[in-house]
């Protein structure tokens, strides 16, 4: 397991685990608690748009994630909160078009775009360092934000009408942590790519939430389960010489699974 | 300060609201003053989320003028404490019972900050009030429906309001637990005028002192007094089926 180590690729694949842990587990639980898996799925789907506009443009793909899904986000929180068009319906449609226009901007782009599959997928084993620095700047601004407005989120999270009428934005800290979303799929996309992105952000926070009743621990907890799984999957993967993506997913849901059962086992156990 | 007079907290002039073309509201004039303890009666879906959602400022009336001590309803919030209706929220949700209180001083405490030791001694003698310190370490889900509206009563008091709006706060409360609440909301009102909603006619006890019904339109002397009209308008069925149980004080002989 050290010898694998000594490869610059696989010390930047274990960094990039770690990283993305972080912002996984601490906007993950936000995601579980206020009940918006659907909406951060559509913003992870319509994030291949931005990946496309990376090709179109010739700029390192991920950089064109970033205003790309923080537009996604924006535009599906305003238009399920303004608009008397229903919220999943609202979704389900910029959801297929950011994805759409990602295979537009591919095809519109000069020769082939290799990489694009892991893109999808995720590619955790070809993360350049020029990423780690993207990610610990992405972790850093999404820490700062959580750490001075948790008070505020945790109230939207819990009752989002009454937050209004103690005087709260409701709105804009909504669309605010819908940002901070966008900002964890761009984290992600290099580790389990736009299609598997949604079972970074939900499986951690979910199963962390079997064993703790507080908002903070269950962040903490969320966080060491997310990089037990990303790194458990990658050896995994390296063991089986099989897609490293997929393998950490399988490894999170299989987890999520068995710790269900067991602490449903337990609480049935407790009445007999 | 006006001393000694009664002050208005609330004035409701020729308000309307409508949903899709449809009324929900119509005409509705109403002053809820300092020292109120008024009770609102009517069927479901006769309107009574709707306007104390609109005493809020959380909707906007189609028609009419809504002012909380002077101010719009949503400037006005600061002053009025919302304990909303039992099982809107989640019950699995991971927060206690003292992070709940202190979720009500969100709206005054500066952004970006931590709660001070002010916003902290006043969730304290808030849960204190209630009845339910012993409790503040709990998971919100684990209490029972009459702990659980302590806390969202505790919730509100936070804020000092000069109003608590109290959206059915009998459904899920057993009576025991509800007569504890009425001689809690008793208490209250040397500190805040108190508006509650019930589509329960029982449910409004003897503790209130001023009653009005509410189905579209509202039928209100200021008082106590309720006439067979008013009722037959409001449920619009003979008023004896619906004015058994009710304690003769409240139905008085209307002249």
């Amino acid at each position: 397991m050290i010898e694998i180590l000594q490869y610059e690729f696989m010390r930047n694949a274990l960094i990039a685990a770690l990283l993305a842990s972080i912002a996984c587990g601490i906007i993950g639980v936000y995601v579980v608690v206020k009940r918006i898996v659907f909406i951060s799925g559509g913003i992870a789907h319509a994030a291949f748009g931005g990946i496309g506009l990376g090709y179109f443009l010739g700029v390192n793909p991920v950089l064109g994630v970033i205003p790309f899904s923080i537009a996604a986000a924006l535009s599906m929180g305003v238009v399920s909160k303004r608009t008397k068009i229903p919220e999943d319906t609202a979704i389900g449609i910029l959801w297929v078009m950011g994805m759409a226009l990602g295979v537009i901007f591919v095809a519109l782009s000069p020769g082939y775009a290799p990489e694009l599959f892991g893109y999808l997928f995720g590619s955790i084993l070809t993360v350049p360092t020029s990423d780690i620095i993207l990610m610990l700047s992405l972790n850093a601004a999404i820490i700062a934000v959580v750490f001075s407005l948790h008070r505020e989120f945790q109230a939207i999270s819990f009752d989002e009408e009454y937050a209004t009428t103690i005087g709260l934005p409701t709105e804009r800290l909504y669309l605010l942590l819908l940002c901070l979303i966008a900002l964890t799929v761009v984290l992600l996309i290099r580790i389990v790519g736009v299609i598997l992105v949604i079972a970074l952000l939900t499986i951690p926070a979910a199963m962390s939430r079997q064993f703790t009743h507080r908002l903070s621990s269950m962040m903490f907890l969320s966080v060491f389960l997310c990089a037990v799984f990303t790194i458990g999957g990658l050896w995994l993967s390296y063991a089986f010489d099989l897609p490293s993506g997929a393998m950490i997913v399988l490894v999170s849901g299989t987890a999520f699974i068995l710790s269900t059962v067991s602490t449903g086992l337990y609480a049935h156990r407790r009445f007999l | 300060m006006q001393h000694g007079s009664t002050r208005t907290i609330v004035k409701l002039e020729d308000v309307w609201v409508h949903f899709d073309g449809v009324s929900v509201l119509e005409e509705v004039n109403l002053s809820i003053n300092q020292h109120d303890f008024l009770g609102i009666i009517g069927p479901n879906g006769g309107g009574k989320t709707t306007l104390l959602k609109v005493i809020l400022g959380l909707l906007k009336p189609s028609r009419g003028k809504v002012t909380v001590l002077g101010h719009t309803a949503e400037e006005g919030r600061k002053f009025v404490g919302y304990v909303p209706q039992y099982s809107l929220f989640d019950h699995e949700f991971p927060v206690s019972v003292w992070g709940v209180v202190l979720m009500g001083r969100l709206g005054h405490k500066k952004p970006f900050r931590d709660y001070s030791e002010a916003d902290k001694k006043l969730a304290h003698d808030s849960l204190e009030t209630v009845e339910m310190l012993d409790f503040k370490d709990a998971q919100i889900g684990k209490l029972s429906g009459g702990q659980q509206q302590r806390v969202f009563i505790a919730r509100a008091l936070v804020a000092e309001p000069k109003l608590l709006l109290l959206d059915e706060p009998m459904a899920s409360v057993d009576s025991p637990m509800q007569t504890e609440l009425y001689e809690l909301f008793e208490k209250l009102r040397q500190r805040m005028a108190i508006v509650l909603v019930s589509h329960d006619i029982s449910a409004v006890s003897i503790y209130v002192d001023k009653i009005a019904c509410l189905n579209r339109r509202l039928f209100y002397h200021n008082s106590k007094e309720i006439t067979a009209e008013d009722l037959e308008a409001t449920y619009q069925c003979p008023v004896e089926i619906i004015a058994h149980g009710v304690p003769h004080r409240v139905l008085k002989e209307h002249k």
